[in-house]
């Protein structure tokens, strides 16, 4: 579930490496499981200059509305549509088709501090 | 931490343990819409168990209690035994200390009431009943499961075809007993189907039982969701001891109709309705994305006018619903002021949702 392809930070946010600038985000399976069922997912506009621990947006469940934030610097390139409007798919996929977006990084540099697998298996418990 | 009679079922179906005011109880069993879309087309079961059971007996037993709450049970005398009656707990004050349920029973009758509540009703009860000829018992030997949806009778039948033919003539608010069990027509998700109060040594074979029979089991995340949409209220939410019942759409329980019954808290409930400042309640339905929940003030014109007392995501209509209250005279379009900012609801008449069906109107 927690593999080494993904990077972590301690808002419970994964990022996956796409190409040399371009990261995938989302949230992961124990932020999932503690909102519970998401109803709503509300993303940054593409093209949105970012700075690492924005809030960028918000996802809410029945249970809680949590802000989203930007773990690394960078400019908003893409968005899950499909998250969107069916919010569940980040409850039963989190790490795979419920990504949430895409961003080009405008500070490389900042991956090497986000925490590796094992890290936040650790943080999580 | 408190355990109910079904903890080992919760725990074979997957479900989500929580601590429910002391009582470990499932918030889901993996997807609380799922579950609650359910009830609105099928059957679930809840483990209600928590709640508190007591049987008045005693040759006082019905002036104690026509003296105790709000509603009159001598209007359960002509439907006969097994009729029931929503009621309000009323503090002198007119304060709502609980809502309950009182049966009509052979030996006097059966108060359902909250678990959160527990030990203050009791208290008040025990106070009050000490001026009549009653002996009250709490009912911790059964346990109780809430079977709901358009399907629950059907299914419950099948599992038990012992009692089918009575559940098949039993009326809303009506209760049979039949071998220890006790089949009561009631529910708190606004559809039909049964509470079912009985031995709590056979919780977890009823629970294989109904499985079986394709009830699915559901949680206290769903049984939000469910009474929300049927414009329930939940006590501590809609009401507590600084609330009569003209706040919370409590009204219709208040039974003046005898006046020469007197009950804790007519006189300070007659005062209230005199003078046009007290609150009232309301729906609120939000078109726009977002949540509406608890504590989220409501303005109209800039000027605040009320408060969200529960709100949620109806599942059932695909929106956000809350219940509030507000000044009297308050309708048509208002804000909720939703993390600082003003988002639009439109005022609308409880319930929301009947048998599976949007009934509100803007």
């Amino acid at each position: 579930m927690y593999t080494d392809d993904m990077k972590f930070v301690d808002t419970h946010e994964w990022i996956k490496t796409e190409s040399d600038d371009v990261v995938a985000v989302g949230i992961t399976h124990h932020a999932q499981e503690l909102l519970g069922d998401l109803v709503y997912v509300e993303l940054p506009a593409v093209g949105k200059v970012v700075d690492a621990g924005d809030t960028i947006g918000v996802v809410e469940s029945v249970k809680a509305a949590s802000d989203l934030y930007s773990p690394v610097s960078g400019e908003i390139v893409e968005i899950n549509e499909e998250v969107v409007n069916d919010p569940t798919l980040a409850n039963s996929d989190p790490h795979q088709a419920g990504w949430l977006f895409k961003l080009k990084l405008s500070k490389p540099e900042e991956i090497g501090k986000l925490l590796s697998a094992d890290k936040y298996k650790a943080l999580i418990g | 931490m408190n355990y109910t009679p079904f903890y080992q079922s919760h725990l074979a179906s997957n479900g989500k343990i929580v601590d429910f005011g002391g009582w470990a109880l499932p918030v889901n069993y993996g997807s609380q819409i799922k579950e609650h879309e359910t009830v609105r087309q099928r059957a679930g079961m809840f483990d209600v168990s928590h709640m508190v059971i007591t049987d008045v007996h005693g040759v006082d037993a019905k002036q104690f209690l026509r003296n105790l709450i709000s509603n009159d049970v001598e209007k359960l005398e002509k439907f006969g035994i097994g009729k029931a009656l929503y009621a309000a707990l009323l503090n002198q004050e007119a304060g709502v200390i609980d809502d309950l349920i009182v049966y009509l029973m052979p030996f006097g009758y059966r108060i359902v009431s909250n678990a959160a509540t527990e030990s203050k009703d009791l208290s008040w009860i025990k106070q009050v009943a000490g001026n009549f000829k009653v002996e009250l018992f709490a009912r911790r030997d059964l346990a109780m499961l809430a079977v709901q949806g358009p399907e629950a009778i059907k299914r419950v039948s099948e599992a038990h075809p012992q009692v089918a033919e009575q559940l098949a003539a039993l009326k809303p608010f009506m209760a049979v007993d039949n071998n220890n069990y006790f089949y009561a027509r009631t529910g708190y998700t606004g559809e039909d189907g049964l509470e079912i109060m009985f031995p709590k040594e056979e919780a977890n074979t009823l629970w294989l039982t109904l499985l079986d029979h394709g009830v699915e089991p559901c949680g206290l995340g769903a049984r939000d969701t469910l009474r929300l949409e049927a414009g329930m209220n939940l006590y501590g939410h809609e009401m507590d001891e600084s609330v009569t019942p003209a706040s919370c759409g409590m009204d219709w329980v208040v039974d003046l109709n005898d006046e020469s019954r007197d009950f804790i808290g007519k006189k300070a409930y007659q005062l209230i309705k005199k003078s046009p400042d007290y609150m009232v309640q309301v729906g609120l339905i939000m078109e726009g994305k977002g949540v509406l929940r608890e504590g989220q003030i409501i303005k109209q014109n800039g000027v605040e006018v009320g408060v969200i007392t529960s709100g949620t995501f109806s599942p059932s209509l695909k929106l956000s619903i809350a219940i509030a209250k507000v000044n009297q005279n308050i309708n048509g379009n208002a804000e909720a002021v939703i993390r600082d900012k003003l988002e639009p609801v439109k005022i609308v008449k409880l319930p929301f949702v009947r048998n599976g069906k949007q009934v509100y109107t803007k």
